[in-house]
Order: C-alpha cells, then sequence, then structure tokens
C-alpha cells in the first residue's frame, strides 16, 4: 500500500523562509519564481507526484501556512 | 491519481488549528516564535480549554501574541509576566495561565519575578524562548549570549571577561524547590517539533494538579539577529547552541 500526499500553501501567508523545503524528504518543494504581495518566494509543490504527505513541511512552518492531504492507494 | 482527487476535506491530515487567528505574524520569515505559538494552540485545542486559557505576554518580538492566538491575554511590563500570571493565578485558580517569555525578558530584567514565581513553586506553565538576543530592539548580546557570539553590543563576540558568561536560567530553576518540570527543546525539524508539542502538553497538565511551576525553555533563532538566513540559522543553533544548552528534561517529579 503507497500514500501519496498534496499540501496546499497560503501564498500570501508564505513568507518563503524555506523551512519547508529543508524538511521535506521527498524534495516535493521549491520557492516560486514569483513573488506573493509582500514580495515573498512562496513555497509550491514543484514536484506533486513525489509528495508522501508525511506533514514534516507543514509540521515546522512557522506561519502554519501548509494544509496537507493523504490518500492511501 | 489526480491532485484534484487527493486535496479534499476528507484527505486532510494536517493545517492551521482553528486556535490560530488569521491574522499574519508580524516576525522575520523563520522565526521560531511562529512555531512555538502554533503549537501552544494545538495544545491548547486539543485539551479543549480555549475558555479556561490566560496567555500573559512578555515584551520582547512576541509582545503581540495576543494577536495569533485566540484565547484570553494579560501583557506584562518587561519581565513581570511571572508576577501577573501568579495573580492571575491565584485568582482564577481554575484557569490554566502561562507566560511566554524571552531570554531578554526572562532572563535579565525579569531575573527576580521567574526566580521567585518558580521558587513559589505557582502553578502556571513558562513557555521561555532563548534565542540567545534581544530580537526587538536589533539585536544586542542577552543573558544566554554565547562566548565569542557578535551581535550588535559585542561585534567582536562576547568575551566573558568583559560581558560576563551565557547564563544556563533553565538549570537554575530546575534547583528551585518549587519547580516540578523543566525541560529543554527545540522546534527545528518535525521530530523535535513533536517532543516540544509533548512538553507543553505536560506542563499545562502539571498546572492543574497543584504540583507547582513547569518551565519549559525552547532553544530557538533569531535569523534577523544572527544574520543567517532561517534555514542556517537553524543549523548554526544545532552546532552551537545545543552543545550549551543541551536538549532534553532537566526535571520531571
Ligand atoms: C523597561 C524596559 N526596558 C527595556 C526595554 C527595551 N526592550 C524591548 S524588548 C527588549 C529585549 C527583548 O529580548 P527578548 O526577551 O530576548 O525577546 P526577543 O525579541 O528576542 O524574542 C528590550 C531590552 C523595554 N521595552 N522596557
Ligand atoms: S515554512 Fe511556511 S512560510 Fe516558510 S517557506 Fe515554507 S510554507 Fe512558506
Ligand atoms: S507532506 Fe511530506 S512529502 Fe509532502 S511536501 Fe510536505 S514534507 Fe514533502
Ligand atoms: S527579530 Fe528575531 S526574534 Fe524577532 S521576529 Fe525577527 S527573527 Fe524573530
Ligand atoms: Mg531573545
Amino acid at each position: 500500500m503507497a500514500l501519496r500526499g498534496a499540501i496546499v500553501v497560503d501564498n500570501e501567508k508564505c513568507k518563503g523562509c524555506g523551512v519547508c523545503l529543508a524538511n521535506c524528504p521527498t524534495d516535493t518543494i521549491a520557492l516560486a519564481k514569483e513573488v506573493n504581495s509582500k514580495g515573498y518566494n512562496f513555497a509550491f509543490m514543484a514536484s506533486p507526484e513525489s509528495c508522501t504527505g508525511c506533514t514534516n513541511c507543514a509540521t515546522v512552518c512557522p506561519d502554519s501556512c501548509i494544509t496537507v492531504y493523504r490518500v492511501k492507494i | 491519481m489526480d491532485i484534484k482527487d487527493i486535496i479534499k476535506p476528507e484527505n486532510r491530515v494536517y493545517g492551521k488549528t482553528p486556535l490560530l487567528t488569521d491574522n499574519v505574524m508580524h516576525y522575520c520569515p523563520g522565526c521560531s516564535h511562529g512555531t512555538v505559538h502554533k503549537l501552544i494552540a494545538e495544545v491548547i485545542d486539543e485539551m479543549g480549554i480555549q475558555e479556561q486559557t490566560i496567555g500573559v505576554s512578555p515584551v520582547g518580538c512576541s509582545v503581540f501574541a495576543y494577536n495569533y492566538l485566540d484565547i484570553d491575554w494579560q501583557q506584562a511590563a518587561h519581565g513581570r509576566a511571572p508576577a501577573l500570571a501568579t495573580a492571575t493565578k491565584r485568582l482564577h485558580p481554575e484557569k490554566y495561565v502561562f507566560t511566554y517569555q524571552g531570554d531578554g525578558d526572562l532572563a535579565s530584567i525579569g531575573t527576580a519575578e521567574i526566580m521567585h514565581a518558580c521558587n513559589r513553586g505557582e502553578n502556571i506553565v513558562v513557555i521561555f524562548i532563548n534565542n540567545a538576543i534581544y530580537g526587538m530592539t536589533g539585536g544586542q548580546m542577552a543573558p544566554t549570549t554565547l562566548i565569542g557570539m557578535k551581535t550588535a553590543t559585542t561585534p567582536y563576540g562576547r568575551d566573558p571577561k568583559l560581558h560576563g558568561n551565557p547564563l544556563k536560567i533553565t538549570e537554575l530553576i530546575a534547583q528551585l524547590d518549587g519547580t516540578c518540570f523543566v525541560t529543554r527543546q527545540s522546534v527545528h525539524n518535525p521530530g523535535n517539533v513533536r517532543k516540544a508539542k509533548k512538553a507543553i502538553r505536560k506542563a499545562f497538565e502539571n498546572s492543574m494538579m497543584d504540583k507547582g511551576t513547569s518551565f519549559v525553555e525552547i532553544v530557538g533563532t533569531c535569523n534577523s539577529g544572527w544574520k543567517l538566513s532561517p534555514v542556517q540559522s537553524n543549523e548554526w543553533m544545532v552546532e552551537n547552541m545545543f552543545p550549551k544548552y543541551p536538549l532534553g528534561d532537566i526535571k520531571d517529579i
């Protein structure tokens, strides 16, 4: 049984600190080239197929801007 | 499987607790304060004690904590949060009362208040954020600043002959008969975040058992003050802060 996951980042709240990327075991996340209205390069799911929904990224996010979804397949 | 089929309410496994308000935190990107706020909010939410909890915010970057956790708050004069929490808990023993304090607030200007509140064994929770610097005022030396560490007031590094030694106040607090639980945690990776949350929960539970004061130090980062990126700050903390401020329980009775 495998796990597939997905994250949704609140782009406007994200400050682009990079702490989530550093703690993602599957290198799913990257910082966007675009910026939000505050000028931050927000985090996004760069390789969606690799996310397992482990919640590590959301657990360490200081600004609580990541929601994690997970399904068993 | 399509992403749209994964992102459905029934598949949600983690997200912002409703106990955190929708206000955008004023903290610098990557600041540990935000992570610790979240843990306290999750503990209060999971214990179902939102209506019974009163926080006391300090002077320091976290002075505005009251904007982010949807509970009752007071805001204390610099270092005096333990005195305010003492009065609050004695007047309302049915409430969960906690202070949230930085190292400048707790270990410098507020040393007398924290020592005596902990020595009296007030049934409160103390959350102590040790980032080894005065973050709010521009990165001056704190009592907890490491030897050799550069700050705005120690541009050549902290010299013990000139500036004194780093104060391990948590170890001192553990010596006091009034404390029941004294621990040092961090929030730089998922495993440590979960451990820190458990410690905070235990501290809140203790405060209703008439056991005395529970004291939770979180070794945190101030990346603006340290002049490193958030991720580099976490690495610097592991390398330099943890040897001086080792993680783990110091007292648990
Ligand atoms: C009576 C008084 N003295 C000094 C100050 C200036 N001041 C504001 S915050 C602060 C230190 C805050 O450092 P810390 O408690 O470590 O909090 P941080 O910002 O690092 O989280 C100082 C000295 C003040 N506001 N009031
Ligand atoms: S940890 Fe949070 S604030 Fe930082 S980059 Fe990731 S999503 Fe954005
Ligand atoms: S849930 Fe886990 S695998 Fe998915 S992005 Fe977050 S840290 Fe990476
Ligand atoms: S100055 Fe330091 S403690 Fe204050 S918000 Fe910025 S990183 Fe956090
Ligand atoms: Mg500080």
